[in-house]
């Protein structure tokens, strides 16, 4: 694992000083064409100095950025349990130092991220689409992918190379654009004023490269970027020993084709699959951030003998004929066969169960609180509801509202924390008869009533507030 | 003179080896012991998670009682097993016990839909992922651990100071072993 990351360091870092060297020459370049003689050096000193500010932004607030553009709001266990306990389970498999944080974003169409600039400060973050569609293995395939981005250390060059393509696409924008609006003529008298022949044939260079730099930038950052979403499934699948869930995941991902509108193109390659569908078309080209979809399926299907590295190196190469994964990070080749998946728990849904449960998510996730009534209506409150009471409007009983906790759920959401569940009396236990009206006493010796179509895991005592938990 | 002080010389490089061999083995040690106390941690909260499973399901399940005595019989044996091996015996059947209970659960639709008792399979079936993920640290400890024991010189060492090769948790389970002859064009 060790030697893979190393591998990685030595490629990124040479695809990163082709990156670099664009940067300089644009700015000698342009500096050059304005100042004849002495501009050159002046150039490179201020493309550098952006390119270390905005780099000092993407490292430090980086993932903040990214997580607020993206609007994800963190969870804790009780807002999704499933994806918690995945994000546990491959926090083990993978060894990571501390646990990742987990973020949901309020989006339909199905994707993920990671962020964070090392392995102890992390984030993951996914969509509530991508929850609602994926079962329990599909959904431990992606959270594999991503925690394997923070493993093999991608978010941190993604970042650097995604800095210095912005530095360059800014300065090559403000250097075309200045001379389209100054028509041209400050470039003419520029030139006049000084070395004829020298000025002219610099700004004409400088033109050319202003409008190729990009173009070249963005090859070789798409470069890095395809390659890391290979490694990344390579490692996923090394650490839930299961490619099948993630090859399923894929296709259940690029089956949608519902927008995704919080995405643009500096944050489209963090994500697992390319969130901008535009881009589809040319997949397979050198000007995609992703690698096609069809063929890392394809890979992950051809892995049927076990889920090491080189079992992915001879999937690959079956696939597309080449190699991906370097010599070095082949040397373990203890092998590891594919375990059985485990059990799906999550209940078969139909498709109006499958909506009314993507709503209740966002809900949850943006700090509504739910109230079972008695009758066993199911009533959602948005998180400035005020009011002490409510009647339920099936059965029309009156229902006292837990007005401290949807205060405490508000002041969270608003602190932009995550939704904690608010320690309150030590919950009671009741063991279900059986399917008809039962009454609970609880222990402040107010009656609850709970009707046959009652199925919820707890009710609330509407006095005190205690939790009882109906087994 | 100079005979006596060639002779210390060599007696205080042998110290010094030995104390560095024991010190490494002894460091070996803990780290498996620290590797299996995470498994130990999953194992506690598995047999903490089957008597709520058991007693929601008992509800729905009316006619099961033989599937329940034998879960709460595994369960039973599996806390109380002291060492090891033991352990990885009680932690087989309890196995057997819950893959029994999960075939039977499939004739209960209504228990199925039960909310209470899918949370409580999702946190039981996490606990399980979580077992087998570590346990394989816990291996990787106990074979880096065990070679030390066996090859020499510290195998020396090891016997001076009555150093134990450690066991394996390997759970006999034949599906997980098979490989799955599927072919993709």
């Amino acid at each position: 694992m060790w030697e893979l990351i190393r591998a990685n360091k030595r490629k990124s870092i040479l695809l990163f000083i082709f990156m670099g060297c664009i940067l300089i020459l644009l700015g000698y370049v342009i500096g050059e064409a304005y100042l004849p003689g002495k501009g050159g050096y002046n150039g490179v000193f201020i493309a550098l100095i952006i390119w270390v500010i905005w780099s000092m932004i993407g490292y430090f607030k980086g993932s903040s950025i990214l997580l607020s553009l993206s609007r994800a709001k963190e969870v804790t266990h009780n807002i999704h349990p499933q994806l918690f306990n995945v994000v546990s389970e491959m926090k083990i498999a993978a060894n990571l130092p501390a646990m990742p944080k987990i973020y949901i974003i309020n989006e339909e169409a199905p994707n993920a991220f990671a962020t964070g600039r090392k392995p102890e400060k992390s984030a993951i973050a996914v969509t509530a689409g991508l929850l609602n569609r994926l079962n329990r293995n599909e959904l431990q395939g992606v959270i594999a992918h991503e925690m394997s981005h923070i493993l093999n250390r991608d978010i941190v060059y993604m970042t650097f190379a995604g800095v210095m393509l912005g530095t360059v696409v800014m300065i090559s924008q403000i250097f075309l654009r200045g001379l389209w609006y100054s028509g041209g003529s400050a470039a003419r008298y520029r030139s006049k004023r000084s070395n004829r022949d020298g000025g002219g044939a610099m700004m004409i260079i400088a033109i050319v490269l202003a409008i190729l730099a990009p173009i070249l930038t963005r090859l070789f950052y798409f470069a890095i970027s395809r390659k890391r979403e290979y490694l990344a499934d390579a490692t996923a699948t090394r650490l839930t020993r299961y490619p099948e869930g993630l090859a399923s995941a894929l296709e259940k991902i690029s089956s949608s084709n519902i927008k995704f509108s919080t995405a643009n193109n500096i944050t489209a390659p963090m994500y697992i699959v390319n969130p901008l569908k535009k881009t589809e078309r040319s997949l397979t080209g050198l000007f995609s951030t992703h690698p096609p979809i069809k063929e890392r399926i394809k890979i992950l299907r051809n892995m049927s003998h076990g889920v090491n590295y080189n079992n992915y190196q001879s999937a690959f190469r079956m696939v597309t004929g080449k190699g991906i994964i370097p010599t070095s990070g082949l040397k373990d080749s203890k092998n590891i066969p594919v375990k059985e998946p485990s059990k799906d728990t999550s209940k078969q849904l139909s498709v109006k169960e499958k909506k009314r449960e993507f709503g209740d998510l966002i809900r949850a996730v943006n700090g509504f609180v739910f109230l079972t009534c008695v009758c066993g209506l199911k009533i959602k409150l948005p998180p400035n509801f005020k009011k002490p009471e409510i009647s339920c409007p099936r059965c029309k009983r009156t229902i006292q509202m837990p007005l401290a906790k949807i205060a405490a759920v508000a002041s969270a959401v608003s602190a932009g924390e995550a939704i904690k569940e608010t320690p309150t009396l030590e919950p009671q236990r009741y063991i279900r008869k059986g399917k008809m009206w039962e009454t609970i006493t609880c222990s402040c010796g107010n009656h609850i009533q709970i009707s046959p179509s009652f199925m919820g895991p707890k009710a609330s005592c509407n006095k005190c507030g205690r939790i009882i938990k109906i087994l | 003179m100079s005979g006596l002080l060639i002779f210390l010389i060599i007696v205080g490089i042998l110290i010094f080896f030995v104390v560095g061999m024991y010190n490494s083995l002894i460091r070996l040690k803990n780290q498996v012991k620290n590797a299996w106390s995470q498994i130990d941690v999953q194992l506690k909260r598995r047999h903490d998670l089957i008597p709520n499973l058991v007693e929601t399901a008992k509800g729905y399940m009316k006619h099961e009682r033989e599937t329940f005595e034998n879960i709460t019989r595994a369960r039973s044996h599996a806390i109380k097993a002291g060492n090891i091996g033991e352990k990885i015996k009680a932690e087989g059947a309890l196995n057997d016990a819950m893959s029994m209970f999960n075939v039977v659960v499939e004739n209960y639709p209504d228990l199925k839909a039960n909310q209470n008792f899918l949370s409580l399979q999702e946190e039981l079936t996490t606990t399980e992922n979580k077992i087998s993920f570590s346990r394989q640290g816990y291996n990787d400890q106990v074979l880096f651990f065990n070679n030390k024991i066996q090859m020499f010189p510290s195998n020396i060492i090891a016997g001076m100071f009555h150093f134990k090769e450690e066991e394996f948790f390997e759970i006999e389970d034949v599906k997980e072993k098979e490989v799955p002859k599927v072919k993709f064009s």
